[in-house]
């Protein structure tokens, strides 16, 4: 059945740097006829201090999530890869030796989608009805596109797009050296894998950049505009909800 | 060589040197390349990687009844087996086989777990020569270098260093032509076989119900070391069983797709350690050496499943950080994602930072062959529980933080709302230079914070219908 409402997820990085896009993912659902909540006490999923091998506080921080989130109802929507798949797949695994616990992360787990994801397989919706002559080279996040297997439905927005192009270049799907912490803990390493992303970007040639994790592109604005070179870089919903405008 | 004693260390010198980047970059791009290539052709590699992975954790899950049956089948067949616990256990054991029969040089063919053991050092601190004949590990041991790639041991050199080593240890006068540097080698390294007194190999595959050895490679050299010496010693880590040549045979398949992208390795070689006696041909003696040095320590915990490590190096190749940096940041035998999650664990302990050395990418997972869940264990090892963690205070305390606040939402917000009356904010970029105290400000713009959170704008504008 086609879901009415959605628990909205912003994610930390839309929340506290990047609001607009969380207005986009709201304006793109509208569009859809979907009804957004956004439940108030939600923090974060806990995935920094998790992936950084900090367990106990990763479970405090996941522990607000499940309870801001398992009163409401319907699926929750993230305009992030990486943040779905910390709660579709890590956020159980957290709480493995405490079952009661365990069951509550499942449940919540279970209800988690993606926003490409949640408007390609959920909504059956590719063709939006927008309009924008662009053309996009989209950069596949790790953990939307490997970890979630969420491969295809970012491209099929995109392409959806009356007047929209996809290029692409050779390694794509290579990682643009973000990893949270990773970039400042191994600040030239990340540095350099970024610098090999923006050139990969810049051989496909595109006018902008779309992805759909804020982390990957605050990382590959911010190498770009270091070197004083201007790109447009989007959020998949900024680009969706302009060619509605 | 690096004598710098921590990754980020080692890393930044690597990434200081723009060729080595360039080239491994080319190089690996190139196998990975092919890899895929490969793959793509069998009608179902995904289902023959199951089976791959599958018939690995069947060895494993009764490794030591498997161990004792391939032992039985070897002694059988008329080889001997020998247990070694560490490393030190396993070049005793060696050096003793060796003065038994009297050997003083030993050809090599190439192998992970005598570079594991450091075996060279102590062959010739025991006065024994031994002398690499896989062409990279032959150059690697002239230069008094180390492997920085599990099956491209030179990788970080260039045809023209390679002729600069020969033309200064073995007084050629190459230039730098592949063809003419490899006749240079054969040519030496044929008068090295025929001297030799014992072959020392390490084993892809040791074939549990026949006792049968697997050893692969594309020079055709480990078959002089197993053939023309009068004993063999074959070094093998104790996780490398197979069932049987069935299950062998899939390993093969998956193996040389996943190292090369070659539908198979130039030389697979079977060989029954042991010998008849109405045999004429082959070593007299031969010896299987069974190594653990932290393996069964691996079995017994949560990064179990990097027994099932085939050493194809495919998770190198697909790298961003190895393609990066090259093997010798990591500081071990083993580099890349393999290298990190099997290095703390072998002999020495050592390298339990490694784990941070990672975005979680995932690629790695993607490539390996047997669907080894590498990130699941470097964010395992990340926690500390297994191998320590080698990490400031500021981190630590920042999570702790993080946990206190991020847990709750009122205290969060008003912390938010604190920050932003002091701090700059807005939709605006800042490019702060070099002089903060992390470095995310030498490659990158940072992003201010919004004026206003996502959802205190939310809240506003339910507030005013």
């Amino acid at each position: 059945m086609r879901p009415k409402k959605v628990q909205l997820f912003p994610t930390c990085l839309v929340n506290e740097l990047f609001p607009e896009v969380g207005f986009d993912v709201v304006t793109v659902l509208k569009k859809l006829d979907i009804e957004v909540e956004v439940p108030l006490t939600q923090v974060c999923c806990g995935q920094p201090a998790y992936n950084a091998g900090y367990t106990e506080d990763a479970k405090k921080v996941a522990l607000n999530f499940i309870d801001a989130f398992e009163k409401t109802e319907g699926p929750i929507v993230a305009p992030s890869g990486s943040c779905s798949d910390m709660v579709a797949h890590h956020l159980p695994s957290l709480f493995a030796d405490d079952p009661s616990l365990k069951a509550r992360a499942e449940k919540v787990a279970s209800r988690i989608r993606e926003f490409s994801q949640f408007l390609v397989d959920d909504l059956g919706v590719t063709d939006l009805g927008g309009k924008l002559p662009a053309s996009v080279a989209y950069h596949p996040s790790c953990h939307l596109s490997r970890g979630l297997g969420v491969k295809t439905q970012p491209q099929a927005l995109i392409a959806g797009v009356k007047g929209a192009t996809l290029n692409s270049a050779e390694n794509m799907d290579e990682c643009c050296g973000f990893g949270g912490s990773f970039s400042v803990t191994h600040d030239a390493l990340s540095g350099a894998m970024l610098e090999a992303k923006m050139s990969c970007l810049d051989k496909a040639g595109a006018e902008r950049i779309v992805s759909c994790d804020m982390g990957c592109l605050m990382h590959i604005e911010g190498g770009f505009r270091h070197k004083d070179q201007a790109r447009k870089v989007q959020h998949l919903a900024q680009f969706l909800a302009e060619s509605l405008r | 060589m690096s004598a710098q004693d921590t990754f980020v260390q080692r890393a930044d010198e690597a990434l200081a040197d723009h060729d080595l980047g360039r080239s491994i970059r080319h190089v690996t791009g190139l196998l990975d390349q092919r890899r895929r290539e490969a793959s793509a052709s069998v009608p179902d590699f995904e289902a023959l990687k199951d089976r791959a992975r599958s018939a690995k954790l069947g060895m494993l899950a009764d490794l030591e009844g498997n161990l004792l049956r391939f032992e039985e089948k070897i002694k059988a067949n008329g080889g001997h087996v020998h247990w070694a616990k560490d490393a030190e256990d396993a070049n005793r054991i060696i050096l003793g086989i060796l003065e038994k029969s009297g050997a003083k040089k030993v050809v090599k063919s190439k192998s992970m777990a005598t570079e594991e053991i450091e075996l060279n050092h102590a062959l010739e601190a025991a006065g024994v020569t031994p002398v690499e004949t896989d062409l990279g590990e032959y150059v690697a041991q002239l230069k008094g270098d180390k492997p920085s790639h599990i099956i491209l041991p030179i990788i970080h050199m260039t045809r023209q260093a390679v002729a600069d080593t020969f033309n200064e240890k073995i007084g050629t006068h190459a230039s730098p032509d592949v063809a003419q540097l490899v006749e240079i080698a054969r040519k030496v390294l044929r008068k090295e076989f025929e001297t030799a007194d014992a072959g020392i190999t390490g084993a892809n595959f040791g074939v549990v119900d026949s006792g049968a050895l697997c050893i692969v490679s594309n020079e055709g050299n480990a078959r002089f070391v197993t053939s023309l010496p009068r004993l063999h010693i074959a070094v093998m880590g104790i996780e490398k069983l197979v069932a049987d040549l069935d299950d062998l045979s899939v390993f093969l398949r998956v193996l040389a797709r996943s190292a090369t992208g070659q539908r198979l390795t130039v030389y697979s070689n079977l060989i029954w350690p042991g010998r008849e006696a109405n045999d004429q041909s082959g070593p007299r003696e031969a010896h299987v050496v069974l190594l653990d040095n932290g393996r069964s320590d691996l079995l017994n915990s949560k990064a179990a499943e990097i027994l099932a490590c085939i050493r194809c190096g495919a998770c190198l190749n697909i790298c961003p950080i190895y393609k990066a940096v090259g093997g010798h940041a990591y500081g071990g035998t083993y580099p890349g994602p393999m290298g990190s999650i099997l290095s703390p664990a072998l002999g020495a302990k050592k390298g339990s930072e490694l784990a941070g050395a990672s975005t979680l990418c995932g690629a790695c997972k993607d490539a390996c062959p047997v669907k080894i869940d590498i990130p699941r264990m470097l964010q395992y090892y990340r926690t500390g529980e297994k191998f320590g963690k080698r990490e400031g205070l500021v981190k630590g305390l920042s999570f702790y933080l993080f946990g206190l606040l991020a847990s709750r939402p009122r205290v969060f917000g008003a912390f938010g709302r604190l920050l932003r009356t002091i701090a700059p904010t807005g939709n605006g970029w800042i490019k702060v230079g070099p002089w903060l105290p992390f470095g995310w400000t030498r490659h990158r713009t940072l992003k201010l914070p919004a004026k206003k959170t996502f959802i205190a704008q939310w809240k506003e504008k339910a507030g005013h219908g």
